[in-house]
């Protein structure tokens, strides 16, 4: 959940949102609670079509899109790509949020024109980037995000267990969970939510320890490597030593983990 | 696992409690998962009438999940089973323990499916 | 090693976590892929197999049920589609059955097995996880 305050002003407080540009064109990463101040933002850009790309729908990553400025633009176009489903659609999935009793708007009810999209199963483009989701390990189903453009590519994982049961290290890439997300990716984005101390006591809930983290960032050979999801009970002192340990623990090519923190720009 | 996977499957701990079963299951339960909530070892049997192709009411320590908990060995047995829904339903089951390296029982695993 | 290791296809979260199951329990198990190729087996059927999955390394499904020489408990052999793993990955049903092998240590035993597709929340197969226990 948002953990704005004084504790961690350095590092932020909204949850998972993350905009990805290249050659002009954009997509969204996750509509949490960040995804307010950036509609806000893209609202003075007046119209536009606009690509959201859901990891799931844990609230978390969705409780942005009541309050996304474009949505209450009729001249706006947005296209919210979301993992599958065999049981409900992507739009009756987000409609449980977007509707009484938790919310007051309804989708209908948007005046912007809103389309449900179920990310494919193979490679696709949005504006020429090239996206791919695979499904990772994460309670519910969850993608992680690919996204490859001028020989770039930013490995979106913001929730995921790949060390659920098993051992890490021991494991080839091909039995690695999210690996093709990551695999020699320029930037990965990968949860790092727990201390080692923290990940027994939540084995299963869907996270990593940031040992964990470090151990699949260096298997997947990711060029550069940012702690996310953090826990929101960690304050900006906890994440800062929560870094330290990450890069510690580095022995990967290339520079070691840095934190994730509200309002980064990172050009690839 | 269980959630991800389209064969219907229940999870008990080792006290023989209902703890989970997968939307697969809700089938043959006649109930959501969310709805049912976790039922005791007590409570399920008599809400889901097990029985013998004869109809004769099987108790728990009979019954596969009970073979596997109370013997700690896995097993396979076909039943009857009556969902919330009323429907009586016969249907195949293997149940195996859940037991970590060190012998120690965590519960039982049954899948079943309809013949 | 790890060159081949990428020349092998990604494994599906299913699998991954079909293996993940498999590798924290007592009951043997073995899991293969919609290719047909045996992709694990855990510690437990090691015992009953005779020889470790380190050992034997990916195969076709069809070299391993050779190697194990499945017989009709009447000492019939067994073709491959008669046994529940290849019922389970041909019909995609579940199936179960007693049968007879002779583990890699040359051991023959009677063994009950219980096999199912394993069917992702995309619907799709992708591969069988069998479930097997020596019978007294």
């Amino acid at each position: 959940m948002a953990t704005p305050g004084p504790e961690t002003v350095r590092t932020g407080g909204n949850t998972t949102c993350v905009e990805v540009t290249a050659n002009g064109s954009r997509v969204i990463l996750d509509a949490g609670t960040g995804l307010r101040p950036l509609g806000l933002e893209l609202a003075k850009d007046g119209p536009q079509k606009i690509n959201i790309c859901l990891t799931h729908l844990h609230l978390d990553h969705i409780e942005g899109l009541g309050f996304f400025a474009p949505f209450y633009d009729p001249d706006c176009e947005v296209a919210l790509w979301g993992p599958p489903s065999s049981v409900r659609t992507l739009k009756e999935r987000v409609s449980r949020y977007l509707s009484a009793p938790l919310f007051p708007v309804e989708v209908a009810q948007m005046p912007a024109r809103v389309t449900f999209l179920d990310a494919p199963d193979g490679p696709w483009e949005i504006d020429g980037l090239r996206l791919q989701a695979h499904p990772v390990s994460h309670p519910g189903t969850t993608f992680g995000y690919r996204i490859e453009s001028d020989g770039v590519a930013l490995a979106f994982i913001p929730d995921h267990e790949p060390a659920l049961g098993l051992k890490l290290e021991s494991l080839t890439s091909d039995w690695i969970s999210g690996f093709p997300v990551a695999d020699g990716a320029t930037l990965l984005l990968h949860d790092s939510q727990y201390t080692e101390e923290e990940y027994p006591g939540r084995i299963g809930w869907g996270h990593s320890s940031i040992s964990q983290t470090v151990t699949f960032a260096a298997k997947a050979g990711a060029e550069a490597t940012l702690l996310f999801h953090h826990d929101p009970v960690h304050t900006d002192d906890d994440l800062d030593a929560h870094c330290e340990r990450a890069q510690e623990l580095w022995q990967g090519d290339g520079p070691p983990p840095e934190l994730a923190r509200e309002g980064m720009e990172i050009t690839l | 696992m269980a959630t991800n996977l389209s064969i219907p499957i229940s999870v008990l701990d080792p006290d023989g409690n209902l703890v989970f079963f997968n939307r697969s299951a809700e089938a043959m339960h006649g109930m959501t998962f969310e709805e049912a909530g976790e039922l005791s070892a007590t409570e399920w049997p008599t809400l889901f009438a097990p029985r013998a192709s004869d109809g004769t009411p099987i108790p728990l320590e009979e019954l596969p999940v009970g073979v596997a908990l109370f013997e700690r060995r896995p097993v396979h047995k076909t039943i009857q089973f009556t969902g919330a829904d009323g429907v009586l339903r016969e249907i195949s089951v293997t149940a195996f323990p859940l037991m970590g390296r060190e012998q120690e029982l965590f519960g039982a695993v049954a899948i079943f499916w309809h013949l | 090693m790890e060159q081949s290791v990428r020349q092998r296809r990604q494994k599906s979260l299913v699998l991954i976590l079909a293996r993940e199951f498999a590798s924290n329990l007592a009951t043997p198990i073995y899991i293969a892929d919609a290719d047909e190729r045996l992709v694990y087996f855990n510690e437990p059927a090691e015992q009953i197999a005779g020889r470790s999955f380190a050992e034997t390394g990916e195969i076709p499904i069809r070299e391993w049920a050779e190697m194990l020489a499945p017989q009709a408990t009447d000492g019939q052999p067994l073709q491959r589609e008669q046994t529940p793993g290849g019922i389970a990955f041909a019909v995609r049903r579940p199936a179960h059955g007693s049968l007879c092998i002779t583990g890699l240590d040359g051991k023959r035993r009677e063994i009950a097995t219980t096999a199912f597709p394993l069917f992702g929340p995309d619907e799709e197969f992708h591969g069988i996880m069998v479930i097997f226990w020596e019978q007294a």
